[in-house]
């Protein structure tokens, strides 16, 4: 009896296995392999304008980079991209959230139009946003008197993130939409007999039932944010000081062909990342998704 | 209140659409009346659509972008379902590691890949080809399929199966008839949302090409020039960009519901 | 139309849990019989065993004397209802109906006029062109019972057809199953939770609890002789009363007072230890005051206080709270658990529910003199729950001499 029941057991790991062996195969094979690759190459000096010259260096392109302004200023401009566009966009898409989920008129037109951002190619938004406020082609430009903004740091990091909201906002309230469903109808009502205001029971009761929702959206938007490449390369190609790191390393490797620079910046954003998604699951700790798919 | 609300929902709306409205104005413009900053053209022409169809760097790009996001779409949501099927239905040991892997990729910085893919790919011959830009689409669409595929399978009521059998279906005609009719449309929304996923990326497919041979048309915009090399792209840039918004835009009309279920049960539950 | 029996049948799940141990079960062709046990003791198991739908761990399953343990679900010609009724989503009623028709290959003709009969037979024919979500929770229910009649299997199995019904409607489809089942003869196996569908519907109720079958019988026959507490204590409503008992001076020292031993409960009882459970169904209680005098001698009287009365109309639900221990068993526990009871208070002493005339004058806050009858009370051994007052499988009550 026990042969035959361990044997079932056996089956279905084993189907379990080969189902997932594909999936897993490429996943890893396309990211563990070329991420410890480029470990490998940042320790080289490797120009390909000079493949001659090719040789192990040890750390020093990492103190190259990290003793590079550039790259802090790369980094500032990304973080300072980050923060405040997904601070913004958390407020914009629970906004955006109630609207649609409380909104009786118009719901599937403002659904829809809330989907498109999100469904557009983002160099498409970026090209629509550049020539907004261009001068000349633009509509947005007159805004402002003196011309060009898209020629001056704040004002081009301003239209960076101004993009960057536009774009996920709606991906944002999707996320904080479903956790909104979440919250049962019987729980608001029960709050207003106890006599809560609207806005007591926003954040005494939705809020805290949408906790997960929001750390979720939050881990997710907050990691992709740090990823931000395609607004700057089309709205100032990283001019004024307006790179992210994800452009600088570009620029070092397309343009520079430089790749043991290009590699090392690409472990150090790695890194970056690494940090921050373990710091959010820290912090937030059950509330991780991960946590919860390992106990099914 | 009605009013406050519609008042509301008009701004979302155009808020979403404007930049888009746009793009669709400048593509309709004249050159001569391009820098005019009327959100309606005062001219209407389809010279700039003439224009990009005429020139073998748009076409080309097109049919890249569409044979690439096409293929990388369909084998990611094969190997999806597969390992969907296994998280929804089985129990075996790694299971927990396979879903927290795609979920490291999920939020995996592209742009390190970029660096080490690009020298990989030289070597292997496979820079600037198709299959240099399915690889990563594919690793980095399959957290996405993984995970609304694998909340969807949790929907369905597998006690069907037992029903089915029951009333005399063999395993292969309880699938069939049962199952898949069910599946389907989940796999469809994964598919949709891979699809997208693909046809936006701009960042693997401006590092990992150098040639029309591969480029999509993302990544061929920023290379556009117009009829001559010497005329102002915008029109032309305007165009194409309006002709790869369309697909995505019919997608989004067609199966808003769809894409909102699986962009939540993906990202939510998953 | 079959027989099915199950020879020492056990089932151990992949993890390790035994759900199923050793049960023996003849059901005889064209029999209704019930399965009924607490929640998790193994009812869904034995039924998707015989269905085919889980393997049969140790033992054999056969049906019309041929065994069936290896053959496949589609071979066994048996259809099932399942609680969630398992309708095709994407089919209308009539493919629903017609779905192990089309599988079984029959033509085209033949499956119209047997889906139409059988939707006439359960009134689904307005409803046949309509999908599952258009129905009402008893539409899908009627719908499941068609696909599983139409194509006349050697059994029916039912796995709480009904649970997902509210009260009235659960009321009228169990007289739905009921006449369905005597018209067509087929051989049924209905497992339910529900007291009153055990109790009305099946020629012979199984009660099952932790994997083994504790009782086979039918209805009446396990209401009045339960073999051990726990039969005694699942069948009925309200609950048949334990109280604690102990043997001193040849006779039972309760709650209620000390009761008399008749000279063949006396006999059993050499043997048994000396703390008892006695237990008495609410309805073997009066009020003294409306007893007749040849009535009195058959049992004897007590006086408590009234906590509760609740007035049904035909008779009165007294609740009385008296002094002294509690029953207290393993059985008894698990039972109060499967009631959800678990954890209600009950204060000091013993609670009493009986039922008495609705003529009774009785008043809540007044202390009152009842009546029970002896002839009808059971005795129970605490370590192994056996009813002791049990001979050849009849009960006499505690004086039968
Ligand atoms: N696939 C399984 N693997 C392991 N254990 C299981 C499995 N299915 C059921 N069990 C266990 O077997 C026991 C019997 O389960 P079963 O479903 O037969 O109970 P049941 O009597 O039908 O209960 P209910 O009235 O709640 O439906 C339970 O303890 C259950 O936890
Ligand atoms: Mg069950």
């Amino acid at each position: 009896m026990t042969v035959r029941v361990s044997e079932g057991k056996r089956a279905e790991r084993r189907l379990g296995w080969l189902l997932c062996a594909p999936a897993a195969i490429v996943m890893v094979a396309v990211t563990a392999y070329p991420i410890l690759y480029s470990v490998w190459l940042s320790l080289q000096r490797f120009d390909l304008k000079f493949p001659d010259e090719r040789e192990f260096v040890g750390l020093s392109n990492y103190i190259t980079v990290l003793s590079n302004e550039y790259w802090w200023t790369a980094f500032g401009v990304t973080m300072l991209i980050t923060v405040v566009s997904v601070a913004i966009e958390l407020v914009l898409g629970m906004g955006l959230a109630v609207v649609m989920h409380r909104t009786l008129v118009g719901r599937g037109l403002v659904r829809t139009s809330a989907l498109i951002p999100y469904g557009i190619v983002t160099v498409v938004a970026a090209f629509s946003w550049r020539y907004a406020w261009t001068p000349g082609t633009g509509y947005l430009a007159n805004l402002f008197s003196d011309g060009a903004p898209l020629t001056e740091r704040a004002s081009s990091l301003a239209i960076i993130i101004l993009a960057e909201i536009w774009k996920t906002t709606p991906f944002m309230a999707l996320l904080l939409l479903a956790g909104l469903a979440l919250v049962p109808d019987d729980l608001l009502k029960a709050a207003s007999m106890d006599g809560a205001t609207a806005w007591q029971r926003f954040v005494k009761v939705t809020l805290p039932v949408m906790k997960p929702a929001i750390l979720v959206a939050l881990l997710f938007r907050t990691l992709d944010a740090f990823r931000v490449f395609d607004n700057i390369y089309v709205l100032t190609a990283g001019a004024n000081e307006t790179s992210s790191v994800s452009m600088l390393a570009y620029n070092n490797l397309l343009r520079g062909l430089n790749l043991g620079i290009g590699s090392t910046m690409s472990v150090l954003i790695f890194i970056s990342v690494a940090i921050m998604a373990f710091i959010f699951v820290k912090l937030f700790g059950t509330a991780a998704p991960g946590r919860e798919e390992g106990r099914r | 209140m009605k009013l406050r609300w519609g008042l509301l929902d008009a701004v979302v709306v155009v808020f979403a659409l404007l930049p888009v409205l746009w793009i669709v104005s400048l593509s309709f413009k004249t050159t001569a009346t391009l820098t005019d900053g009327n959100l309606i053209p005062r001219e209407w022409t389809l010279e700039n659509y003439r224009t990009i169809f005429q020139t073998d760097q748009f076409v080309r790009a097109l049919v890249n972008s569409i044979g690439i996001a096409l293929i990388s779409t369909t084998i990611a949501v094969v190997l999806g379902t597969m390992a969907a099927y296994a998280v929804a239905r089985l129990d075996f040991p790694g299971k927990g590691a396979l879903v927290g892997v795609s979920l490291l990729i999920a939020m995996f910085p592209q742009v390190s890949l970029v660096s080490p893919l690009f020298d990989i790919e030289r070597q292997l011959g496979i820079f600037d080809t198709w299959l240099g830009l399915i690889l990563p689409y594919i690793t980095f669409s399959l957290p996405l399929a993984i995970y609304t595929l694998s909340a969807f399978f949790k929907q369905i009521p597998w006690d069907l199966e037992k029903a089915a059998k029951m009333d005399g279906a063999t395993q292969a005609q309880a699938f069939r008839k049962v199952i898949a009719p069910l599946a389907a449309p989940g796999v469809f929304t994964s598919a949709i949302l891979v699809f997208i996923f693909c046809w936006n990326d701009f960042l693997f497919a401006i590092s990992l090409t150098s040639t029309e041979r591969s480029r999509t048309v993302p990544a061929a915009l920023s290379f556009f020039t117009g009829a001559s090399q010497f005329e102002d792209p915008t029109g032309a840039i305007s165009a194409a960009a309006v002709v790869i918004t369309i697909p995505i835009i019919l997608f989004v009309l067609f199966f808003q519901r769809r894409i909102v279920a699986g962009l939540t049960s993906g990202a939510v539950k998953g | 139309m079959a027989d099915i029996v199950l020879d020492k049948v056990s089932k151990k799940y992949p993890d390790g849990t035994v759900a199923v141990r050793d049960v023996d079960l003849e059901i005889a062709d064209g029999e209704f019989v019930i399965l009924v046990g607490p929640s998790g003791c193994g009812k869904s198991t034995i039924l998707n065993m015989i269905a085919g739908l889980e393997d049969i761990s140790s033992g054999d399953l056969r049906i019309d004397g041929e065994r069936v343990n290896d053959k496949a679900p589609r071979d066994r010609d048996i259809a099932m209802v399942f609680q969630s009724y398992a309708l095709y989503p994407n089919m209308t009623v009539r493919e629903n109906m017609a779905f192990p028709l089309r599988l079984a290959k029959l033509d085209k003709a033949t499956i119209d006029e047997k889906v139409n009969d059988a939707a006439k037979v359960l009134e689904l024919t307005a409803l046949l062109d309509r999908k599952p979500a258009n129905l009402s929770g008893g539409q899908r229910q009627r719908v499941a019972m068609g696909r599983a009649i139409v194509r006349n299997p050697k059994a029916f199995l039912m796995d709480e057809p009904l649970s997902n019904l509210d009260a009235k409607l659960r009321v009228q489809m169990r007289t739905v199953v009921s006449r369905l089942q005597r018209r067509l003869g087929t051989t049924t196996v209905y497992v339910t939770h529900d007291q009153t569908e055990a109790m009305t519907l099946g020629d012979r109720v199984v009660i099952v609890r932790a994997g083994a079958i504790q009782q086979v019988g039918e209805p009446q026959q396990l209401y009045d002789h339960p073999a051990n507490l726990f039969v005694a204590g699942f069948i009925g409503s309200p609950s048949m009363n334990f109280l604690h008992a102990s043997v001193a001076d040849g006779r039972l020292r309760t709650a209620l007072g000390d009761l008399p031993i008749g000279s063949r409960v006396r006999g059993l009882l050499s043997d048994a230890p000396e703390n008892l459970i006695i237990g008495i169904r609410p309805e073997h209680f009066e009020d003294a005051a409306l007893v007749d005098e040849a009535a009195r001698a058959k049992g004897t009287e007590f006086e408590a206080p009234v906590e509760l009365v609740e007035s049904m109309g035909s008779d009165k639900y007294v609740y009385f709270t008296v002094e002294g221990e509690r029953a207290t068993s393993a059985e008894l526990e698990e039972l109060a658990a499967d009631a959800g009871a678990s954890d209600l208070p009950t204060g000091g002493g013993a609670n009493l529910v009986t039922r008495l005339s609705a003529e009774s004058a009785v008043k809540e806050g007044e202390n009152w003199r009842v009546w029970v009858n002896l002839e009808k009370i059971h005795l129970f051994d605490p370590s192994n729950g056996r009813n002791l007052t049990l001979h050849e499988g009849r009960a006499a009550g505690v004086t039968a001499e």
